[in-house]
């Protein structure tokens, strides 16, 4: 069974709600991606995004830009990532990893050489910001190395294409709690509940709500509905100033770990 | 230039786009989730007022009372005498209201979004052209404007900057990335994104997702229109060659798209060679680029290779974009156009002998276009005819040419 089901599957048999943090590779140190994802594992991560950083990162905020920018500056590449997965996957063979970016560094890499290393460096699934379901057939090469594809959901998709994606969907399907760029500040919880309910009630992967949750407090209120949430800019904001390998990881789970505990109830 | 079709060639060239916006392997639609649904509804939208004729004859009503159309074919005489080789033909685009062809576009999207019920427009803007274009829609309609600008372009266009104000539109600076054109093209998306509900984003050039490669097309698409009739009504036959300035691509699309069909029409595309292609300092996605995704869509990039765009360099702002529209990368990949560098100094010296041999002051972006004539000129008979658009007037760029001469204005 692939790394997400499993996860999903052990959380569905404990009653738990994922939890999903974003972080940009190579951000804020290159050198510290590995020990960052370890430290988010500690935490109480159950599934880590690891952000593929990208010149122009269209359907991002500031928060997202400007670490992609200073991973950029970095000089981190498709290579560097892909061997940081490697690593991680020395001492953790069960955390899914899950990279998310944008087309272009993945058909410039070549789509079947990325979707091999990517799976051969012990990535589960990747999500494709610009890679809409029309697109689909350009990453047929990922699902055929055993990648999963994990596709977006949004307040402004149609029940035709929402019937699409349940269709497609594999891992789980990534609901964009509002039209918006990633870090903006304007989630209600109250309008997502019934939407996200309703393609719960359709979907056969578990449904994770990213996009304006920030702390354990917003966390605790998407987790009464959904079955994972997603933390990005908030993280990768709290990381931004740290300047060495110890300091980011401290920071990591200082930030994660209540929110760990606010989901569980603690 | 001459590299044999790498993919079929087409029976019909007007058959392109295909229903889900794609010419042959390029276009698309490679956006976020949040804004397929709100460019199936422009999709719609302008499918339907295409075919509308109440909508086509305002859109031809304007074009003439408002823009000042047609332009003039006007035979650079005295140029093509200079260089000795065949005739240049210019299509004036320079003379219509507000300076560029760029009216042509923001018209027509002005009246869709109008049709729409939207009643705030946003645009991006390189050189500043589309950005006044839009604004001066925006104030005849009666709408909101917010432009986002690279904040290196606003520093190189000033004067449009205050043009823009001037006509009642926001000027949003951008500040991330390389400061230009793409980057604001990535902050009117974020834009986009954020107000779906009562935006319409004024997409200056033959790029971005579906429908706007096709849709901003086929609104200049009256200038190939209006400069073939010409040609068949002033010199009784179509012109050998036609050559226009390629940076998005929407002047060049303009007037290709009516000549597509006619196979002995040779086109050219001039694109942004900055400092010279081999020196990395240029903007020649066509000539030096490889295919990749951006801004919506799958076309001819220039990027590293990891995927990531690189930034470009052009004495232009106009030009100064490390992408093209994908019917472009379509017409170079079947062999239909050839696209060729000009360096800022061929375009330079093109400028100046336009403005000193026909009394003409072209655009930066337009000189480069004005250069590749020059060019072929010297390579073909003097029977031979060159149709060159000259897609905008060079008034906004007189501050950057004087600085790069080293000409301070206040000591004249």
């Amino acid at each position: 069974m692939n790394r997400i089901d499993a996860r999903f599957s052990d959380l569905r048999a404990s009653g738990g709600t994922a939890l999903i943090p974003f972080i940009t590779a190579g951000d804020p140190l290159p050198d510290a991606t590995v020990a960052l994802m370890h430290a988010l594992v500690e935490a109480g991560a159950d599934v880590i995004e690891l952000g593929v950083p990208f010149s122009d990162p269209m359907a991002d905020g500031p928060v997202i830009q400007h670490a992609d920018e200073r991973a950029l500056r970095n000089r981190v590449g498709t290579a560097d990532i892909l061997q940081w997965v490697r690593e991680f996957r020395e001492c953790d063979s069960e955390t899914p990893v899950v990279l998310m970016g944008y087309l272009n560094p993945i058909e410039i890499h070549g789509i079947e050489r990325f979707a091999r290393e990517a799976a051969d460096a012990g990535v589960d699934g990747v999500l494709v910001v610009d890679c809409p379901i029309e697109e689909d057939a350009t990453l047929q090469p990922l699902r055929d190395a055993g990648l999963q594809r994990i596709l977006l959901v949004a307040p402004t998709t149609s029940d035709v294409r929402l019937a699409r994606a349940i269709d497609a969907a594999e891992g789980y399907l990534y609901y964009v709690s509002f039209a918006g760029i990633t870090g903006a500040a304007k989630l209600s919880t109250a309008d997502i509940a019934q939407r996200v309910a309703a393609i719960r009630a359709g979907a056969k992967v578990p449904v994770a709500v990213g996009f304006g949750i920030k702390d354990a407090q917003s966390a605790k209120a998407v987790a009464a509905f959904a079955d994972a949430v997603v933390i990005g800019s908030a993280l990768v904001g709290a990381l931004a100033g740290a300047v060495t390998s110890d300091e980011v990881c401290r920071g990591a789970h200082g930030f994660l770990a209540p929110i760990r505990g606010a989901l569980d109830g603690r | 230039m001459n590299d044999a079709p790498r993919i079929p060639v087409p029976a019909d060239y007007h058959a392109f786009p295909d229903a889900h916006g794609r010419f042959g392997p390029y276009g698309g639609t490679f956006v976020a989730e949040t804004l397929i649904a709100p460019l199936e509804e422009l999709t719609a939208a302008y499918t339907r007022l295409r075919d509308d004729p109440d909508f086509q004859r305002e859109f031809a009503d304007d074009l003439k009372n408002y823009v000042g159309r047609p332009s003039p074919i006007y035979h650079a005489k005295r140029l093509s005498n200079r260089i000795g080789g065949a005739q240049i033909l210019i299509k004036r685009e320079d003379l219509n209201h507000t300076g560029a062809h760029k009216i042509n576009n923001t018209i027509g999207q002005a009246l869709v979004a109008r049709a729409m019920g939207k009643r705030r427009i946003i645009a991006e803007t390189g050189a500043g052209q589309h950005g006044v274009a839009t604004a001066t829609v925006c104030a005849r309609f009666g709408m909101r404007c917010v432009v986002y600008m690279g904040a290196v372009d606003i520093e190189r266009q000033k004067i449009n900057v205050y043009r823009m104000k001037l006509l009642g539109a926001e000027v949003v600076p951008v500040t991330s990335g390389s400061q230009t054109l793409k980057d604001a093209l990535n902050e009117a998306l974020r834009d986009w994104v954020t107000n779906v509900a009562d935006t319409f984003y004024i997409i200056g050039t033959v790029a971005g997702p579906h429908p706007y490669p096709m849709m901003v097309r086929d609104f200049n698409a009256v200038v190939g229109r209006e400069a073939r009739a010409q040609m068949l009504e002033q010199y009784g036959r179509l012109p050998d060659v036609l050559t226009a300035c390629v940076g998005g691509g929407s002047n060049a699309m303009g007037l290709f798209h009516a000549f597509l069909n006619d196979r002995g029409v040779r086109i050219v595309g001039a694109e942004a060679a900055g400092e010279g292609i081999t020196t990395g300092h240029h903007a020649a996605s066509l000539a030096a680029g490889r295919p990749g995704v951006l801004h919506g869509n799958r076309t001819y990039v220039l990027c590293d290779d990891d995927g990531q765009i690189t930034e470009t360099h052009s004495v232009s702002a106009g030009l100064d974009y490390p992408g093209v529209g994908p019917e472009h990368a379509f017409l170079k990949d079947t062999g239909r156009a050839e696209y060729v560098g000009v360096t800022d100094d061929e375009a330079l010296a093109a400028f100046h002998l336009l403005c000193e041999t026909e009394g003409i002051l072209p655009a930066l972006e337009s000189s480069h276009a004005v250069a590749q004539a020059i060019k072929l000129a010297r390579e073909l008979p003097k029977d031979k005819l060159i149709l060159c658009n000259l897609s905008g007037r060079g008034d906004k760029d007189v501050h950057t040419i004087a600085q790069r001469e080293q000409i301070t204005l206040q000591k004249l």
